[in-house]
């Protein structure tokens, strides 16, 4: 009977080592596949050409610049928003049923899924606020998108901050605005840069949400009423209608080292956090 | 008289190390069979540590490292092809805090049975109201066998995890602090069990209550910065004490 | 400056209140344009009609529906044990460092865009498990867009959630619980088995539900793999449409009948998604405290 034991446990532990072994065998696979095939045709030509033919010919310049405009409008609109809500949450809010609504309408908000904020920017605007498909109703979108991101990291860098800061400020006779400004969120800084981050590396990653509300020219935008394409709608769009394997592999991977440098990044930031803190 | 008993643990030139730390210094003392062995000291001075190596429970901290001789039933139990499992269920254990599963009276006490092997359910079932009575508890807690065991009350709980380890039938019973999250009520009776378990049980209790040290145990032994300074019968080590330092902390003049 | 510093709480507490517009604002547009279709076509035929033809003005998600549920399932059935599985190994195998390798290694998973999961299904996964079923039935007719390419594919993307809220919940089991097991002579493997993921059954049982809500509002990976053919799947070797994908792949050149029944499948997919999100909540705070002894 011992040794039935031992041979279950053996059995037991070893199972879960294989079946850790396929996760990180699938991590590299799908990682090592896309980075294989997409990497010999990363060119500075395809980085600097803009798309022609629908993309068969050419590089994806109009489509970074759409990426970059997208995205980083996204992140300049969430991130005062999200920290300052944040502040409310964990430096002004009193416990009371206005607060826990709200909080929980943000916690709802993160469970969302992109199709339907695809569908409200669509709806809100695109049509009803005649903004058309643009970079703006995209930014928009994905700003609301990544909002509780940027609020959930930035209330726990928040909640690190010693209690005795706060106070040795205001002991000093300043207001609890400029403790906040002076001492509380310069403290945050690394925590609001990983959420900042993280909802980027979102944002870009985004496809479902960004269709619905963008559009999808491949010319180059002139201004944030224009309609444009990001890299993972590219993507989306060569992938499903076969138009260039040779310019699909180099999107994808593309794509997926610059999601992978967002994302450690943010790690590296928020390890530092750690330390600091 | 203790020389005529058999020794359950004999433990000689024992040294424990938390990675560089020495936490336990040379420590020589024999256990004998049907006691209650009694460990006193001060806090910090090693002897939770001592009770938890002798069924190898250290092994769950990092760094831990054990040297010198260690034998329970004559056999050397950090010896390599030694059968630790076989070990826990013969020495048996009760913590500080009572830690019932968050499962059912029932559960908990079948955990250990099952565990060994035991299927038949009528034999599960008279394992449970065998243990239960013996602490004492079948009275109270016969009629919700299958409610959380979490709703019982500290002692209650105490005394069910004490069952707990009846049911694996262990012949040693080590007890750390095993009354000190309770109330006075409840260890009192804690306390008349234990009298009643070493008729069939030896048991190595740690206390820092030095009158329940005098009250309940055969034999004392007295812990210092790691160090056995006395190790002796109970009544002597609470009369005569043949160390100066044990005298002083029996009389409570530190500690 | 007292003035001043009231208009900044002022500002700040409109910041605060813009999650909880949106989630206002996003529920009366999707409402507001579903609605109509859904009073016209009554909700209990618009949810079990069994034919989805748009060109005819024939709206019924049942099929939809179906792909949705047999997906998310599908996904559920393969990524829960997994994750559990790799979940005890993070925790209790491994060593601190290499379990903190290995997360990263699962967070990277997570980071991943969905339609490079779609893309990656898309070129490997469906071709295979076309060739697979071509060498088990040769005469089979079935191209790889199914149940179950969908099914893989979402399950590799919710393992993340699962393993990652499933290692938090055994690292959270009180060690006095592994302590009492190991004392009885119970060794690791029944010590895991019996106590510890009993004991972290609500958390991993709401990373399942979370893992659950993610997988049915997921749409770039599943509809690139899943075929989207909207009608009743009858293997798992089925093309499906989900609703995800229906809404995505239709908007573009829907009529104006046809985009409210997409947005009426908004409306089902959120409240979906928000019994769901609400249960796993639920889950947390009512089970996740009486793991404790008072």
């Amino acid at each position: 009977m011992r040794s039935g034991k031992v041979i279950k446990s053996k059995i037991y532990f070893g199972g879960t080592w294989v079946i850790a072994a396929i996760t990180l065998a699938v991590l590299i696979i799908i990682i090592g596949f896309v980075l294989v095939k997409g990497l010999p045709h990363i060119s500075w030509e395809f980085l600097s050409q803009e798309p022609s033919n629908m993309g068969r010919e050419g590089g994806i310049f109009s489509v970074i610049i759409g990426t970059l405009l997208c995205t980083l409008l996204a992140v300049l609109i969430a991130t005062p928003i999200g920290v300052a809500g944040a502040v409310h949450f964990n430096e002004y809010a009193k416990e009371g049923r206005l607060v826990a609504v709200i909080r929980f309408f943000t916690e709802i908000l993160a469970g969302i899924p992109s199709i339907i904020f695809g569908l409200f920017g669509f709806a809100f605007f695109v049509v009803a606020l005649g903004m058309g498909w643009s970079i703006l109703a995209c930014g928009l979108t994905l700003a609301i998108m990544i909002l509780p991101t940027i609020v959930r990291s930035t209330e726990e860098a928040l909640k690190t901050v010693p209690m005795s800061y706060r106070e040795g400020s205001l002991a000093l006779g300043s207001t609890k605005w400029h403790t906040i400004v002076a001492v509380v969120l310069p403290c945050c800084r690394s925590g609001i840069l990983t959420g900042v981050i993280l909802g980027l590396g979102r944002a870009i990653g985004e496809t479902a949400a960004v269709m619905l509300t963008v559009g999808g020219a491949l010319n180059m935008p002139t201004s944030l009423m224009d309609s444009t394409r990001t890299m993972a709608l590219h993507l989306y769009t060569l992938a499903n209608e076969g138009i260039s394997d040779e310019k699909t592999y180099a999107t994808a991977a593309l794509l997926i080292i610059l999601v992978l440098l967002i994302n450690t990044a943010a790690d590296l930031i928020s390890r530092k956090a750690m330390k600091d803190s | 008289m203790n020389t005529m008993k058999k020794k359950a643990f004999e433990i000689r030139d024992m040294d424990l190390y938390y990675g560089n730390f020495q936490a336990l210094k040379q420590l020589n003392i024999d256990i004998y069979e049907k006691d209650v062995t009694a460990l006193i000291g001060p806090s910090g001075c090693g002897k939770s540590t001592f009770l938890r190596s002798l069924n190898r429970m250290n092994d769950l901290v990092k760094g831990c490292r054990i040297e010198g001789d260690i034998r329970f039933d004559g056999e050397d139990i950090y010896a390599k092809d030694y059968d630790i499992i076989t070990l826990r269920k013969n020495v048996g254990m009760v913590f500080q805090q009572p830690n019932p599963f968050p499962k059912s009276i029932y559960e908990n006490i079948v955990y250990g049975p099952k565990i060994h092997g035991v299927r038949d359910k009528k034999t599960l079932n008279e394992i449970v109201e065998r243990t239960l009575k013996e602490v004492g508890l079948w009275e109270e807690v016969h009629d919700r066998l299958h409610r959380s065991a979490l709703g019982l009350s500290g002692g209650q709980q105490q005394r069910l995890c004490i069952a707990r380890c009846l049911a694996v039938e262990p012949e040693v019973i080590l007890m750390d602090e095993p009354t000190s999250a309770l109330d006075p009520v409840a260890t009192s009776k804690i306390e008349a069990l234990i009298q009643e378990l070493k008729t069939k049980y030896t048991i190595v209790i740690v206390t820092h209550n030095m009158q329940q040290a005098a009250r309940i145990s055969d034999r004392t032994a007295f812990f210092l910065v790691g160090e056995i300074l006395e190790v002796d019968d109970t009544q002597k080590i609470f009369t005569n004490p043949a160390n100066k330092k044990t005298e002083e902390y029996i009389s409570g003049r530190f500690g | 400056m007292k003035f001043s510093e009231k208009l900044v709480e002022k500002i700040i507490f409109a910041c605060a209140a813009v999650s909880a517009a949106s989630v206002a604002l996003i529920t009366i547009f999707i409402f507001g344009r579903g609605l109509p279709i859904l009073a016209k076509v009554g909700p209990v035929a618009f949810i079990t009609g069994g034919n989805w033809s748009p060109g005819n003005e024939v709206y019924g998600i049942l099929p939809l529906i179906a792909g949705s549920i047999s997906v998310t399932l599908g996904a559920l059935i393969i990524g829960v044990p997994l994750g559990i599985s790799c979940a005890v190994f993070l925790a209790e195998v491994l060593g601190k460092r290499q379990a903190k390798f290995f997360q990263s290694a699962i967070e990277l998973l997570a980071g991943i865009p969905s339609v490079v999961y779609g893309f990656f299904g898309l070129i490997i996964l469906v071709p295979a498990l076309r060739k697979l079923t071509h060498a088990i039935h040769a005469d089979s007719g079935a191209t790889g867009f199914s149940i179950l390419a969908g099914a893989i594919i979402l399950a590799i993307m919710i393992l993340p959630t699962i393993v990652s809220m499933s290692t938090n919940a055994i690292n959270a089991v009180p060690l006095k619980y592994r302590e009492a097991s190991l004392a009885m002579g119970a060794d690791k493997r029944e010590t895991i088995t019996k106590v510890i993921l009993p004991a972290a059954k609500s958390g991993i049982f709401s990373s399942a539900v979370l893992g659950m809500g993610r997988a049915i509002g997921e749409t770039m990976a599943v509809m690139m793999v899943t075929g989207n053919v909207a009608s009743l799947p009858t293997g798992i070797m089925s093309p499906v449409a989900t609703m995800t994908g229906t809404i995505a792949m239709e908007m573009s050149y829907a009529t104006p009948t046809h985009q409210q029944a997409l947005f009426a499948i908004g409306i089902v997919l959120f409240i979906i998604i928000m019994i769901l999100n609400g249960s796993a909540q639920l889950i947390m705070k009512k089970l996740g405290g009486g793991t404790e002894s008072a």
